[in-house]
C-alpha cells in the first residue's frame, strides 16, 4: 500500500510528463505542418505550436480551476438554503477531519447526483456538487462524498485530473482544427515538394487521427487507481465506510440520468461516470486501459469489505 | 582522490536524508498543533451556539425545563473550568446531554417544523462533528508522529533534536457512557 506522500509525488510526475507530452504533440503536429506546407524553411509554425502548447500548460496549471468550474456552470452555495448550508458544514466537517485548509465550494444545477474536486494544490482547491446530489443524499452519505473528493484534493489527483482536463479540451480543439485545415491545404496545395510530402502528410493525418486518442490515453493516466484510494480516503477520515457505500448505491440507482454539462475533457473529475459510458462497468484489460472510472459495483464491495459486511 | 569524491557524495547524501527527516518530523508536530487549535476553536463556537439554542427550543420544551437548565449549567461549568481535567469532563457532559436534547426532539413534531430550530440544530451538529473529527485528526497526527520519532531513522533525528512523544487525546469517561433518554413523559 502506498501511502499518500507517495501519491502525492506521483502525481506531481505524472502531470509534468502530461504537459511534456501536450508539448511534443503539438511541436510535432506544427512541425509536419511546416514541412509540408513551406519545404524547409525556417520551422515558424513549430515555433508557434510549441508556444502554444507551453502558454496552454502554463494556464491550465494556474486556471484550470477556473476553466473547469465556469465550462459546468458552478455558482457558489446558497446559504440560506438548509442543504445548501448543510454542504458547507460538512465540507469544513472532512477539511478538518484531513487537515486540509478548507475548499472553496460550488454547486451545479443539475438533476443527476454527482461531484468532483479542482484546483492544483490543497490551498487552492475547490469542490463542487450537484444539487441531484444535495436532494438524494442523507447527511452521512453527503459526508462520504464530500470526504472522497476531499482525498482527491490531499492526494494531489486534483493537479493531474484538472490539467488533462484543461490541456485535452485544448489539444481535442486544434486536432480538430488542422484536420480542416488540412484538408482545404490538400485541395489547394499547388506546388509538391516531392517524395517525401506523401509520407509526411501521412504523419500528419496519423496525428490528427491519435491526437483526440492520446487525449484519452492522458486521461488514462489519471487511472482507476485513484477513485479507489479516494474511497479508501473517505473511509479513513469518516470512519464510516458504509455511508460511502451507501452514497454510490444511490448514484447507481440514478446511473440511467446524465450530466449534461460534462465533456470528453472533464469527465474523469466527477466521482462517478457523468456520462453513463458502457466501458466504466467493464473489467477487461481494454476497459482497464481507456476506462476513467472504476465498476461503481466493484468499489460498493470494496467499501463494504472494509467495514466488515459482505 | 576517488576515495575522497566517494567520501563527500556519501556525506552530502547522509545530510540531505538527514534534513528530510527533520523536516518532515517538524511537519507532523506542526499538524499536531493546528489539530489542537481546532478542537479548542470549536468547543468555542459550541459555547456561543448553545444560549441561542435554548432559547428557540424553551417555548416549546415545556416539560423539559430541567434539562435545559442542565445544558446552560454544564456549558458554564466548561467555560470556567481552567484545570484540562476538569474542562474535558464538563465539556463531555455537555456531549452527552446535547445528545439526549436531540433525541428529545422526536417527542416535538412542532419542533421540527420550526426552520429557526432546524437550522440551530444543524449548526449545533456539524459543531459536535467538528469536535470529534478535530480529536480524531489530532490522534491521528499524534500516532503518524510518535511513530516517526521512534521508528529507524528516525529516532536517530529525533534523540539529536530532542523531540518528545506526544500524547493522544483520550474521551472524556462522561462522553463514553451512552446518554439515558427519558421516555417516560
Amino acid at each position: 500500500m502506498i501511502d499518500f506522500f507517495q501519491q502525492q509525488r506521483i502525481n506531481k510526475w505524472k502531470t509534468l510528463n502530461i504537459i511534456l507530452l501536450s508539448i511534443i504533440i503539438l511541436g510535432t503536429i506544427g512541425y509536419a505542418v511546416d514541412k509540408i506546407h513551406f519545404g524547409n524553411q525556417f520551422p515558424a509554425i513549430t515555433i508557434v505550436a510549441i508556444f502554444v502548447a507551453v502558454a496552454n500548460s502554463i494556464i491550465s496549471y494556474f486556471y484550470g480551476d477556473k476553466m473547469v468550474l465556469s465550462s459546468v456552470m458552478a455558482r457558489p452555495p446558497d446559504t440560506s438554503n438548509f442543504k445548501e448550508q448543510q454542504l458547507v458544514n460538512v465540507v469544513r466537517e472532512m477539511s478538518i477531519a484531513s487537515g486540509i485548509p478548507v475548499p472553496a465550494v460550488f454547486v451545479m444545477e443539475e438533476a443527476s447526483p454527482n461531484a468532483f474536486a479542482t484546483g492544483r494544490d490543497e490551498q487552492h482547491s475547490s469542490i463542487c456538487v450537484t444539487t441531484g446530489l444535495l436532494n438524494t443524499m442523507n447527511r452521512e452519505e453527503l459526508q462520504g462524498v464530500i470526504a472522497h473528493e476531499i482525498g482527491h484534493i490531499r492526494n494531489r489527483d486534483i493537479l493531474t485530473m484538472t490539467v488533462v482536463a484543461a490541456i485535452t479540451g485544448a489539444i481535442v480543439l486544434l486536432s480538430d482544427w488542422a484536420r480542416r485545415n488540412m484538408l482545404y491545404s490538400s485541395r489547394t496545395r499547388k506546388k509538391s515538394s516531392g517524395k517525401g510530402s506523401g509520407i509526411l502528410l501521412l504523419i500528419v493525418l496519423i496525428l490528427i487521427i491519435i491526437a483526440p486518442l492520446i487525449a484519452r490515453v492522458m486521461a488514462m493516466a489519471v487511472s482507476r487507481a485513484r477513485e479507489y484510494m479516494a474511497d479508501a480516503a473517505s473511509a479513513e477520515f469518516t470512519r464510516n465506510p458504509l455511508a460511502l457505500a451507501s452514497a454510490l448505491e444511490k448514484i447507481q440507482q440514478h446511473y440511467d440520468k446524465i450530466v449534461d454539462r460534462a465533456t470528453v475533457g472533464t469527465a474523469h473529475l466527477f466521482i462517478s461516470d457523468p456520462r453513463n459510458s458502457r466501458i466504466n462497468n467493464d473489467e477487461s484489460f481494454f476497459a482497464n486501459l481507456f476506462s476513467t472510472h472504476p465498476p461503481i459495483h466493484k468499489r460498493i464491495m470494496i467499501l463494504k469489505n472494509m467495514a466488515g459486511v459482505v | 582522490m576517488i576515495g575522497l569524491t566517494i567520501f563527500l557524495v556519501v556525506l552530502v547524501l547522509v545530510l540531505l536524508i538527514f534534513i528530510a527527516l527533520y523536516n518532515s518530523i517538524v511537519r507532523s508536530r506542526i499538524q499536531i498543533d493546528n489539530a489542537w487549535a481546532q478542537i479548542d476553536t470549536q468547543l468555542k463556537r459550541r459555547h456561543d451556539l448553545i444560549p441561542n439554542l435554548v432559547n428557540a427550543v424553551k417555548g416549546y420544551m415545556k416539560y423539559e425545563q430541567e434539562t435545559l437548565s442542565k445544558i446552560i449549567e454544564a456549558r458554564n461549568k466548561a467555560i470556567s473550568a481552567t484545570e484540562f481535567g476538569d474542562k474535558a469532563k464538563a465539556e463531555g457532559e455537555l456531549s452527552g446531554l446535547l445528545t439526549r436534547l436531540f433525541a428529545l426532539f422526536e417527542n416535538y413534531p412542532e419542533l421540527k417544523a420550526s426552520q429557526n430550530v432546524l437550522n440551530l440544530q444543524e449548526q449545533l451538529t456539524t459543531t459536535e462533528n467538528q469536535i470529534a473529527f478535530a480529536r480524531q485528526h489530532y490522534n491521528d497526527s499524534v500516532m503518524i508522529y510518535n511513530t516517526k520519532i521512534q521508528t529507524f531513522p528516525g529516532n536517530i533525528v529525533a534523540s539529536i533534536f530532542s523531540f518528545k512523544q506526544r500524547e493522544f487525546f483520550e474521551i472524556p469517561e462522561a462522553e463514553k457512557t451512552v446518554p439515558q433518554v427519558n421516555l417516560e413523559i
